[in-house]
C-alpha cells in the first residue's frame, strides 16, 4: 500500500465553538438554553487536542502534500474559532453556516458534518471526545457510522503505520489499550495526549490569507428533524446540604478546622 | 414496555454500574418485561449471575468474534438482537465501552442515544447534565424506534435492583451472524501505566487540586496544605493533562477512585468525571470562588472564596490546632 504512504494524508478535524469555561451561565427566559448574548466563546478543548494531533501527524509525515482541514458548524460567530485553528496551523477551513444548531439532535449535527466531509474524501477524521457545553460525546462515533468508516474513541496518541493507524486508547481507572485500525478512519481524541500549541504572530497573520469556504446548512440537503429534543434546562438540585462557612478567610478557615475536628471528626 | 438491558462485565463478573442500569430499567418496566443481555464468546457465568436478579429473562449473545470488545462486533450483534426483539428501550450503564458503540448502534435505527442520564422523568423524558455539571437538561425522545438510554454511575440505587426472585430467570441463547471481515479494528490487551508510587486508593485524607490553582508555580501552596493535613495530594484531570502533576495522582473516571475520610477539593469545579471518583469520600470540603460550582452540590462544607487567600489561612489554622 505504498500509495497510502506517499499521499499521506488529508486530515479533517471537526471542531465546535463553545462558551468559554468561566463565562457566566444564565438560563434564558424560555428555559430552553442559556443566555448567549454576553458569552465569550472558545474552541472546545477536546477538539483543540484533536487539532493538535492532526498538526503533529502532518508535521511527522514525510509527504509534502499533507493537509489539515477544520470543519465547524454554527452561526457567523464560529468564524473566529475557525481562524484560531488556521492560526495554529490548519491549512483551510470549512464553515457550515447554521443558525439552528441547538435545535438539531446529535444525529442531525453529525449528518451536517458528514455531508460536508464526504466530498473531501479524507484519510482521517479527528474530533474531540465530547463538547464542553452539551457533553453528548457522540458526534465522532455517529460520524463514523454515517461515513461507513471504522472508529476508535478516547484516543491519546496516534501513530501512522504501513497498514493504517496504531492508536492508544484510554480505558477506565488508569488502564489503556492499543488498537490497530485501517484508513480511512474516525478518531475521537481525549485531552492530555499532547501539549497544546499557541498560535504564533506569524500564524495569526498567515491565517488571514487562508481559505475558509462557507456552506449553508440548507445546501447540504440535511433535514433538521430531531428524534431527541432538549426541552428544558435548569440549575441542578443539591444532593447534600452544604454548610457554607462565611466570614474572612481567617474566620472561615478557623471555622472549618473546628467543624472537621468536632463535627465531622476527620482530623 | 419491553426493555433490553445490556450488561457489561469484566473478568466474568458483571460490573456494579450494570446493576445501577437495572435499577433504572425497573423504573421503565416491570421486572418480567426486562431482558438482561450478556455478550461475549462465553457468557455462562455472567448469565447465571444476571438470572438471579430482578429480570424476566436473560439472553446470552455469544459468538467467538465477540471474545474481545470491538465496536463493530458489538454493534453487529446487538443490531440483530434488537431487530429480533423490537424492544421499547435499550438500557446501558454509561461506561467508556458503551460510549464507544451505543451512538453508532442507535444511528443504525435512525435513533439518537440519550447518554449519561441521571434521572427518568417519565417514559420518554430523561435528565442529564450539561455545561460540565453546572446545569441539567431534560431530553425528550420522540422517535418511532427503540429509545436508547445509558445511566450515569451512582445515579440509581443499587439496592432496588437487588431484589432477588424465588427462582432464577430463564436463560436463552442468541447467536448473531458476524463475519470476521466486519470487524475492522484490532484491539490490544489492556495495560496500566508503568510505575505507581502513590496509593490514593487507601489514603485517609486527600487534598485534590483543580484548574483554580492556575499554574504549576502555585502547587507548593496546596502541597503545604496536604502536609499540614497529613494528606496525599491528588488532582483533577486538567492538572495532569498539563503535566503539572503525574497521571498517577489523577482522581476521577479516567483516574483513581478514592474513598478517604476527608476529601478537600481546592479550585475544583466538580465536573462529573471528577465527582464519580470521590463519591466514596466520607466528608467532602470544597474551596472555590464560584458559588455555583457543581462541587458544592456534593460538599459537606464549603468556603466560597479565593483559594489563594483561604489556603494560607487554613494552613495556619491547622498548625494552630495541632499546637
Amino acid at each position: 500500500m505504498l500509495w497510502v504512504l506517499a499521499s499521506l494524508m488529508k486530515i479533517i478535524v471537526a471542531i465546535k465553538q463553545v462558551p468559554e469555561r468561566d463565562s457566566p451561565v444564565r438560563i434564558a427566559a424560555n428555559a430552553k438554553w442559556i443566555e448567549e448574548r454576553d458569552l465569550q466563546w472558545a474552541m472546545n478543548e477536546p477538539d483543540a487536542y484533536a487539532l493538535e494531533e492532526a498538526l503533529l501527524l502532518k508535521e511527522k509525515s514525510a509527504a509534502a502534500d499533507g493537509e489539515v482541514i477544520v470543519v465547524c458548524a454554527g452561526p457567523e460567530r464560529v468564524g473566529s474559532t475557525i481562524r484560531e485553528a488556521l492560526a495554529k496551523g490548519a491549512d483551510r477551513g470549512l464553515h457550515i453556516l447554521c443558525d439552528d444548531l441547538g435545535s438539531r439532535d446529535a444525529l442531525g449535527v453529525a449528518k451536517l458534518l458528514a455531508a460536508a466531509i464526504q466530498p473531501e474524501n479524507p484519510d482521517l477524521v479527528l474530533t474531540g471526545l465530547q463538547s464542553e457545553d452539551l457533553g453528548l460525546g457522540q458526534t465522532g462515533v455517529i460520524l463514523a457510522e454515517l461515513l461507513g468508516l471504522p472508529h476508535a474513541t478516547l484516543i491519546l496518541h496516534v501513530e501512522k503505520t504501513d497498514s493504517g493507524l496504531n492508536v492508544k486508547r484510554e480505558l477506565e481507572e488508569g488502564w489503556f489499550q492499543e488498537i490497530e485500525l485501517p484508513l480511512p478512519a474516525v478518531l475521537t481524541m481525549q485531552s492530555g495526549g499532547s501539549k497544546l500549541r499557541y498560535a504564533t504572530l506569524m500564524g495569526i497573520k498567515k491565517a488571514k490569507t487562508k481559505e475558509v469556504r462557507v456552506v449553508n446548512a440548507a445546501e447540504l440537503g440535511v433535514k433538521a428533524a430531531p428524534v431527541v429534543t432538549l426541552e428544558e434546562i435548569a440549575v441542578p438540585k443539591k444532593q447534600k446540604t452544604t454548610q457554607i462557612l462565611a466570614g474572612s478567610p481567617k474566620q472561615a478557615a478557623a471555622a472549618l478546622v473546628d467543624k472537621l475536628k468536632t463535627e465531622a471528626r476527620v482530623l | 414496555m419491553s426493555v433490553l438491558l445490556v450488561l457489561e462485565e469484566s473478568g466474568g463478573k458483571i460490573k456494579r454500574a450494570s446493576w445501577e442500569a437495572l435499577a433504572a430499567a425497573q423504573k421503565l418496566a416491570a421486572p418480567h418485561e426486562i431482558a438482561a443481555v450478556v455478550i461475549g464468546a462465553e457468557t455462562g457465568a455472567p448469565a447465571a449471575e444476571a438470572a438471579a436478579k430482578g429480570v424476566g429473562r436473560v439472553v446470552r449473545v455469544e459468538h467467538p468474534l465477540l471474545a474481545r470488545y470491538t465496536a463493530d462486533g458489538f454493534c453487529a450483534a446487538l443490531h440483530q438482537l434488537i431487530q429480533n426483539e423490537n424492544p421499547a428501550y435499550v438500557v446501558f450503564p454509561h461506561t467508556y465501552q458503551v460510549r464507544d458503540y451505543a451512538p453508532a448502534l442507535a444511528c443504525k435505527f435512525g435513533e439518537v442515544f440519550i447518554g449519561d442520564v441521571t434521572a427518568i422523568e417519565d417514559g420518554s423524558t430523561f435528565t442529564r447534565q450539561l455545561m460540565q455539571g453546572r446545569l441539567t437538561g431534560t431530553y425528550r425522545h420522540s422517535g418511532d424506534g427503540p429509545c436508547f438510554v445509558s445511566v450515569q454511575a451512582g445515579a440509581f440505587r443499587l439496592e432496588a435492583a437487588d431484589a432477588r426472585q424465588a427462582a432464577p430467570a430463564p436463560i436463552a441463547a442468541f447467536r448473531p451472524n458476524i463475519d470476521a471481515a466486519q470487524i475492522r479494528t484490532r484491539p490490544g490487551e489492556a495495560f496500566r501505566a508503568a510505575s505507581q508510587t502513590v496509593d490514593l486508593g487507601s489514603a485517609q485524607r486527600i487534598v485534590g487540586v483543580g484548574r483554580g490553582i492556575q499554574s504549576a508555580e502555585n502547587l507548593p501552596l496546596v502541597q503545604a496544605l496536604a502536609e499540614a493535613l497529613s494528606a496525599e495530594l491528588a488532582a483533577s484531570r486538567p492538572i495532569c493533562d498539563n503535566g503539572w502533576l503525574p497521571m498517577e495522582r489523577q482522581v476521577g473516571s479516567s483516574g483513581h477512585t478514592v474513598a478517604p475520610r476527608l476529601y478537600l477539593a481546592v479550585g475544583i469545579s466538580g465536573a462529573i468525571q471528577h465527582l464519580v471518583g470521590i463519591k466514596g469520600s466520607q466528608c467532602v470540603v470544597a474551596i472555590n470562588k464560584d458559588p455555583d460550582a457543581p462541587i458544592f452540590e456534593i460538599a459537606d462544607y464549603g468556603i466560597v472564596a479565593d483559594l489563594f487567600e483561604v489556603v494560607p489561612a487554613l494552613i495556619e489554622a491547622l498548625k494552630a490546632a495541632k499546637a
